[in-house]
């Protein structure tokens, strides 16, 4: 049986591990105007070698990923291995079926042959394909997560709506408080702020 | 710098930005939540008295079905020699209208039509509810819909101790359907995600906070969230596409793999496909109307955006008109007596007029769009949506019914009447399609936001940002 300590201590144990708590420090963030802004504020940082960074904008700003350095999506090569999962569980189910479980002459056409295992065999291939690359799209960000730190930035809201955040996380070695907001102000951030929590 | 030249007065005129008005980022968001964030007394009371007939006609439908459940699928008028009747038509009819929706998302988006940013969530929702009411027909006419998991699905049971017959296109066409509704719900979502962070974030109510927290999953608009989101949605766009031209293929090939005359031809799948696409813009258009008219988004539907979908109409119905020329010929060239008696009979047996009225709402309508005033004219467009939707709920009919009533044997030769329950189970879908399109216009954001804001950025001159974009504005007239 955990004591009430013991499970005290597992919460401080587990936000430790999720990065949150009341004296944490998460990532220092600032809020730009314009797309443009924040693409040629992000090569900028870029620059000054801060490496853990991330935006935050309403809409996919182009020309981000490169300038902060986020790499390309595997996304397609998951889904690729769902496709292909999903081929061969169509033309599995058909031979099984049609040849192994229940053979049945009609028309006197054959038990199993590759031409009338076309249609299905697409259908589920873009069926597998289709529900890996939604669940991709979510469980590659970590969504669902109902809360993030980044969401006690006073203008987080701004992100969907009209604003262009540049986020630069705690864990960059380069990462100081006051250094680190410094340099976001030099760059023409607003609201500059220090996300605790 | 193509920014500058679209300045141009003239060439203004010529291109057009996609989105009016001058609006900003904000102005999107504020415009486009608003429509959801209004209390249930500030919406319009045309909007609730629209709710209450849509609804009613809705009850119709339960009735009918439960009519039909408790008596048989006997009170259907189908019956030899006509067996497939109008369950079989209204279901073409349905997933035909499903498929501008995925055009507009998938093959527009594919293509880059930025201008597909303001209708597509329209779209999209429309497709789900049209499949939606395809699938009650199958699904009813197999008398047992709730055992029709069994029939339909490869579920091993010990009810049949049976499986489908994976040679029947009928099968085919379980998998085509079912896959088509999945793939459109799972995209139709995603491209959601975004917008209800933007709703949650504007949210003031506790409950309104948590339920669209719960559904915006937590999305945050990081640029690595849009990194995967932006993979993930052209990968759904590109299985859309070849999955939207297949399942009216294989709808179609319900009727081409059958020795039928008038059925059994090559051209149906990208005749069907065409045919799909002409009414589906029709219906899109009649619904954007609708809500352009009602909620006030006469900037963002813009009549660029309807002329643009009054073009797509004039090709498809040209291409739907081309292919029944088409299979006129073939049937006279081929010099099957059967088949040839078949396309005689349905222009001049006892459905000419089924078959004139299609010729003349697919064919000859679509033609008037050669004319850009016409093309431009809202009340001719609105009228037209519907003659085209009218002539393509015939096209279906036409080739179901006439091709079966008069087969081989004259003795066996008939004349298919649908009964009231016929009618009012049809007349009853549009109660569960309208119904579902007004709750979601309602309810949900009906202009996907993030894309139209991305659009904006691109067209920067509408975007006007302090200190950066005014120089532009005032340095146009230079360039010009």
């Amino acid at each position: 049986m955990p004591s009430p300590q013991n499970s005290a201590a597992a919460l401080e144990e587990l936000k430790e591990k999720l990065g949150i708590g009341a004296d944490k420090t998460h990532a220092a963030i600032g809020s730009f105007e314009t797309p443009e802004a924040l693409v040629e504020a992000g090569k900028k940082i870029y620059a000054m070698g801060y490496r853990k960074l991330d935006a935050m904008s309403p809409f996919p700003v182009h020309g981000i990923d490169d300038a902060i350095g986020i790499p390309r999506s595997i996304l397609g090569w998951i889904v690729i291995c769902f496709g292909l999962l999903g081929l061969f569980t169509a033309q599995g189910l058909m031979y099984y079926v049609g040849v192994v479980n229940y053979p049945l002459i009609i028309g006197g056409k054959p038990l199993f042959d590759f031409t009338f295992t076309v249609p299905v065999t697409f259908e589920l291939t873009v069926l597998f394909s289709g529900i890996s690359a939604t669940i991709g799209i979510f469980a590659l960000n970590g969504l669902p997560q109902l809360y993030h730190p980044t969401m006690k930035y006073k203008q987080f809201h701004r992100a969907s709506d009209d604003r262009f955040l540049l986020v630069v996380d705690a864990d960059d070695p380069k990462f100081n408080a006051e250094k680190t907001s410094a340099d976001l102000k030099s760059l023409g951030a607003q609201d500059v702020e220090v996300v605790v929590g | 710098m193509s920014v500058v030249v679209r300045q141009d007065p003239q060439l203004l005129g010529v291109n057009p930005p996609l989105i009016q008005g001058g609006k900003d980022f904000r102005d999107v968001t504020n415009d486009i939540s608003s429509i959801t964030e209004a209390k249930v007394f500030e919406t319009p009371m045309k909007y609730w008295i629209a709710l209450a007939c849509t609804g009613s006609v809705l009850a119709l439908l339960g009735a009918m079905l439960a009519y039909l459940v408790a008596n048989g699928v006997g009170v259907w008028g189908n019956n030899r020699p006509v067996g497939w009747a109008w369950d079989i038509t209204n279901f073409v009819f349905w997933i035909g209208i499903g498929h501008a929706g995925t055009l507009i998302s998938a093959i527009l988006f594919l293509f880059r039509q930025k201008w597909r940013t303001s209708i597509n969530r329209s779209a999209e929702a429309m497709t789900l509810f049209a499949v939606m009411c395809a699938g009650i027909f199958p699904l009813f006419h197999t008398g047992r819909p709730w055992r029709a998991a069994y029939w339909l699905f490869p579920i091993p049971n010990t009810d049949l101790n049976m499986w489908q017959n994976f040679r029947s296109p009928l099968i085919w066409d379980v998998f085509a359907v079912s896959t088509y509704l999945t793939i459109s719900a799972l995209f139709w979502f995603t491209g959601l995600v975004p917008d209800l962070a933007t709703l949650r974030d504007r949210a003031t109510g506790k409950v309104k906070q948590v339920v669209l927290g719960f559904f915006a999953l937590g999305w945050r608009g990081s640029a690595k969230h849009w990194r995967n989101y932006e993979a993930g949605y052209m990968i759904l766009a590109g299985l859309s596409t070849p999955l939207v031209l297949s399942v009216h293929s294989v709808v179609s090939f319900d009727f081409a793999t059958s020795v039928i005359p008038g059925w059994h031809t090559t051209i149906f799948p990208p005749y069907f496909v065409a045919g799909a696409v002409f009414s589906g813009f029709a219906m899109v258009m009649t619904l954007l109307i609708i809500c352009r008219y009602l909620l006030n988004l006469d900037n963002y539907i813009t009549i660029k955006h309807l002329e643009n979908m009054n073009k797509i109409i004039l090709v498809t119905g040209s291409i739907v008109g081309y292919a029944y020329c088409t299979e006129f010929f073939i049937a006279w060239y081929s010099g099957n007596p059967y088949e040839r008696f078949t396309f005689f009979n349905r222009a001049f047996g006892p459905y000419w007029w089924a078959y004139w009225m299609m010729m003349t709402c697919n064919v000859i309508s679509p033609q008037f769009y050669w004319s850009k005033t016409l093309r431009r004219s809202i009340p001719f467009m609105f009228v037209m949506s519907i003659v085209v939707n009218i002539g393509m709920w015939f096209e279906r009919f036409v080739i179901i019914a006439t091709s079966l009533h008069r087969d081989f044997l004259p003795s066996s030769w008939g004349y298919f009447r649908p009964t009231w329950v016929d009618i009012s189970t049809f007349i009853g879908t549009f109660g569960l399609f309208l119904t579902m399109f007004l709750l979601f216009a309602r309810f949900l954001p009906m202009i996907a936001m993030s894309e139209v804001k991305g659009v904006l950025a691109h067209e920067k001159h509408a975007f006007a940002a302090p200190g950066t974009n005014q120089e532009s504005h005032e340095e146009a007239p230079k360039h010009a």
